[in-house]
């Protein structure tokens, strides 16, 4: 064998392979929406309530229209024809009081942020000037913000449609049982805490350019968005009421979401529906303080738990009471996010006897809170890793032992853990990666250090975070309509075509914005159909040549998408091997695929390679009767479960004692993604997830005031970490193979989000033990810290 | 409107721009060089730097003008696909990027550091304080500089 055919056969998949699409993006070439300029292109501003809550009186545009370089100003009477934006997902089993944005608000705005206006100019600058000659008559309303408080009664209310402000009332597990768990507990312990709001903050912040075409009534889209086929049929469908078909969305290069980029937003259908009024292109890019009041928020929830637990430290149920604030109205899969992401997976990584869980969704005057990074399962991890060690501490226990004892077992997967609606965890070995991250992070000998640290008067502690999280968010017919409440179905799609020159060309539905699908999706057709890695094109993000996909969240693109992929590739495969046996003249069930060959059993001498077999293919000159020309094949693929990644983080922290600030000396991760297509990537992934993390538990936070003003508006407020602020990231693997797909891969988007926060916030919680202190809610700023440890110390 | 002439990746470029115009959407609208790229309203984020007369700046809080009679170097003048400057191929082996949007200004800021030489993690850490990555946790970033330092 050549030495040739001796590197392709080496495997990609589990290498860490350089990314094929990081020479555009390292020399400036990509193509983001804002490097996009069409010709004759126009631009747009848009006005925004400066107020929480008020009714629209009246919008003089007279100056405005007036105004240098202005081609339209435009309202929301403008726009009256067009249907309020879709709540794709709704809470299942339960009734939703749903409120959505228009493209323009007509009469009533319940946030600042929300777009009232929008002027179309010949420049940015032109628009953004004529944007302060326009004049809305504003009758302020008294605002609420705070979700608890908009429960009670006497409250401002903000929709006719949602009586006392509520989204829904929604429930799982089993409350009767819960209720005798606790009653019989050895212990019970209470808590409220509190999951603060956060921006996403992508570094790119949103747009949308469009154009459209009279003749053929054909708009055309480019947006920044991680499920361009969605949003195609979500605006055309729901909003516009015209054929799917009149519309083509294009997602370019797509600068980091986070989530935020998943949903339909007013803008996405006022640009286009302004490219129609002003009859030429127009584009669209959101400030940084238009992506902090009107882009997406996450988390936001007010918890009350109570935790049973026996004296040996094993939980005997589990209560959980969430405030889940929603926002001033609901975005596209709002309510899906605090109720199935969340209430179904708060058994974590434990055997928990008797859980219940009741959720009360609802409006405030803030802005929309949707899915952010992790999504619903960092909140559920917050509440169970803490519990966790409120037990350990209520009980004097070691908290790695108080999680070993109650970890679901290897042999006892797959594992129901009794809220999930029928879904059972698919393979884990929890004490493992649990062991090799107390080992790493020298857990053994810590507390000895941590005793000659407070000698000294230093405030070493440690925080553990043992969590399992769902990924690959599927199957359609455990999430859609009949059963989660999704509005449609979760599968992914690829098609795969060889052509005549023997290269590869791979169109996916999910859409990357950072993740790598160009490369990880590569990887695995290239090694599956024996093809250098070069030889494969990964293609996109264009609902014109892609087959439909639901997008890219939820840490679904390796373990839906990429199987997809997987899947296509063998029905190729397939084929290569019934054309490769007749060009050999051999019987097709006497042949097999092998490292880009096809060739008789035992007779490796006499192949055919997949390039031979693809032009034979494309030329079909002469193949087996009945046989179609081309390889080409599209797989759907909708995974009979998810897939539950697990691990164990570990962080090392110091309190200074006199100003209150929390440094952050250590942080070891040890993650089960299942297998790992490009270890690389996974690290990536994990890195950046962590860092999300740490900083809501240490910095982040969106803060409003109680008039509905966003304080924290721009970067200068919100603070995203920085490198200085944060440690070297000690981060390892153990694999555990999902049973769920082909290629036994779970997930890894989402791991280091999800798992962090709790091991930052018990680390603090440890270091502060000795002065009483039980529990601080996020973010855990020095003045916080200094606070905690005044009344302490008083 | 001013006239503004001014040396940009090596070529020299006469413009009459509007005096209000920031040197990041001169670059980006005028010249069409969109690596250089626009991530808050605040100068927070440093997607924007660029190298004026040598040095580091965050081209959203520079006028156009005041780069008049400079010498401008964007993310485009540094190196080119097939001819990487050595923090380019530092990133792309480190995984120093993911979505790509910091990138050029991280890039453009880690490259003065490169001429400070002899930085430590620490210090790498320190000076890369004005610019913000969303991504990577600024991990593979803090190795890929320390890589192309060393």
């Amino acid at each position: 064998m050549t030495a040739q055919a001796e590197a392709v056969r080496e495997r990609l998949v589990g290498s860490p392979v350089r990314r094929v699409e990081d020479p555009r993006l390292l020399t400036g070439a990509a193509r983001y929406l804002d490097d996009l300029a069409l010709p004759g292109m126009a631009h747009v501003a848009i006005l925004r309530s400066p107020h929480a809550h008020a009714r629209i009186r009246g919008i003089d545009v007279a100056r405005a229209a007036a105004a240098p370089g202005v081609a339209g100003v435009f309202t929301g009477r403008d726009f009256e024809h067009l249907n309020p934006l879709p709540c794709a997902w709704q809470a299942a089993g339960t009734e939703n009081h749903v409120v959505t944005p228009r493209a323009l608000e007509v009469d009533r705005v319940t946030f600042t942020g929300a777009g009232v206006a929008a002027v179309v100019a010949e420049t940015r600058a032109q628009a953004e000037d004529a944007l302060e000659l326009i004049e809305v008559d504003w009758e302020t309303l008294p605002a609420v913000v705070d979700a608890e408080r908009a429960a009670e009664a006497g409250a401002p209310q903000l929709h006719e449609a949602a009586p006392g402000n509520v989204v829904m009332d929604w429930q799982c597990g089993d409350e009767a049982a819960t209720e005798a768990a606790l009653a019989n507990a050895d212990v019970v312990v209470s808590q409220r805490l509190v999951n603060q709001r956060l921006i996403p903050t992508p570094l790119e912040p949103r747009g949308a350019a469009a154009q459209y075409e009279p003749a053929t009534g054909r708009y055309t889209v480019w947006m920044t968005s991680q499920a361009p086929h969605v949003m195609r049929l979500l605006m055309t469908a729901f909003v516009f009421g015209i054929p799917e078909t009149s519309m083509r969305c294009i997602s370019p290069q797509v600068g980091g979401a986070f989530g935020s980029k998943i949903f339909l937003y007013p803008e996405y259908v006022l640009v286009a529906a302004l490219a129609e009024k002003v009859g030429r292109p127009v584009k669209w890019v959101e400030t940084r303080r238009e992506n902090y009041t009107a882009t997406t928020h996450g988390r936001d929830h007010v918890t009350y738990l109570e935790v049973g637990a026996n004296r040996d430290g094993t939980i005997a149920a589990l209560r959980v009471r969430t405030y889940a604030n929603l926002g001033g109205v609901l975005s596209t899969i709002a309510p899906g996010i605090p109720t199935t992401l969340y209430g179904r997976m708060l058994s974590g990584a434990y055997r928990i006897p008797a859980i219940h869980c009741r959720v009360l969704g609802l409006y405030t005057n803030t802005g929309m809170v949707d899915a952010y990074r992790g999504a619903g399962r960092p909140e559920a991890t917050y509440v169970v890793e803490r519990a966790v060690d409120l037990v350990a501490r209520e009980l004097g226990l070691d908290p790695a032992e108080v999680r070993r004892r109650n970890f679901v077992p290897p042999d006892a997967f797959p594992y129901d853990p009794g809220i999930l609606a029928g879904l059972s965890y698919d393979t884990g070995d929890y004490e493992r990666a649990l062991d090799r991250a107390l080992e790493l992070a020298g857990y053994a000998g810590f507390r000895a250090e941590q005793e000659r640290a407070r000698a000294e008067g230093r405030y070493l502690g440690i925080g553990l975070s043992s969590y399992v999280e769902l990924c690959g968010v599927a199957p359609s017919a455990w999430i859609g309509t009949g059963g989660q409440g999704w509005g449609a179905g979760l599968w992914e799609s690829a098609n795969v075509r060889v052509h005549l020159t023997g290269k590869v060309v791979v169109t996916t539905g999910s859409q990357p914005h950072g993740q790598g699908h160009e490369t990880t999706m590569a990887q695995v057709a290239a090694d599956e159909l024996g093809v250098p890695l070069a030889d494969v094109t990964v293609e996109h993000s264009d609902t014109l040549g892609t087959p439909f996909g639901y997008g890219t969240y939820g840490s679904r693109s390796a373990a839906v998408g990429t199987v997809a992929v997987y899947n296509a590739v063998q029905r190729i495969k397939d084929k290569a091997r019934r054309i490769g046996a007749h060009m050999l003249e051999a019987n097709p069930d006497d042949v097999v695929y092998e490292d880009g060959r096809v060739f008789v059993q035992g007779s490796p001498e006499t192949a055919k390679t997949i390039q031979e077999i693809a032009a034979t293919a494309a030329v079909a000159y002469d193949l087996p009767p009945g046989e179609e020309p081309f390889l080409d094949d599209t797989a759907y693929y909708d995974p009979p479960n998810c897939t539950f990644p697990f691990g164990t983080h570990v962080a090392i922290v110091e309190v200074d004692a006199e100003t209150g600030e929390v440094a952050l000396r250590r942080y070891v991760a040890v993650d089960d993604v299942g297998r790992v297509i490009n270890p690389m990537i996974v690290d990536g992934q994990v890195h950046g997830g962590i860092a999300q993390g740490v900083a809501q538990a240490l910095w982040e936070g969106a803060v409003y005031d109680d008039e509905g003003q966003l304080l924290s508006s721009s970067l200068l407020e919100y603070a995203l970490p920085k490198a200085r602020q944060l440690p070297r990231l000690e981060v390892e693997r153990t694999e555990t193979p999902t049973d769920v797909n082909p290629l036994g891969v779970k997930g890894a988007g989402e791991t280091g989000t999800i798992a962090s926060t709790p091991a930052v916030v018990n680390a603090v919680v440890d270091a502060l033990a000795p002065l009483g202190i039980r529990h601080l809610d996020m973010p855990l700023t020095p003045e916080r810290v200094w606070r905690a440890l005044s009344e302490a110390r008083s | 409107m001013s006239r503004l002439v001014v040396t940009v990746n090596g070529v020299e470029r006469a413009s009459e721009v509007e005096d209000r115009t920031l040197l990041a959407d001169y670059l980006r609208d005028d010249l069409g060089l969109t690596g250089t790229k626009i991530g808050c309203d605040t100068s927070q984020c440093g997607a924007c730097t660029v190298h004026l007369d040598g040095r580091p700046v965050k081209s959203c809080t520079v006028l156009a003008l005041q780069a008049d009679g400079s010498s401008v170097v964007t993310i485009e003048g540094l190196g080119a696909a097939g001819a990487l400057h050595r923090l380019q191929e530092a990133f792309w082996a480190r995984h120093g990027l993911q979505c790509g949007f910091c990138t050029p200004g991280m890039i453009m800021a880690a490259a003065d550091l490169l001429e400070q030489g002899g930085l430590d993690e620490r210090a790498i850490r320190e000076a890369l304080d004005g610019n913000l990555c969303r991504c990577t946790g600024y991990e593979n970033i803090v190795r890929a500089v320390e890589e192309a330092c060393a």
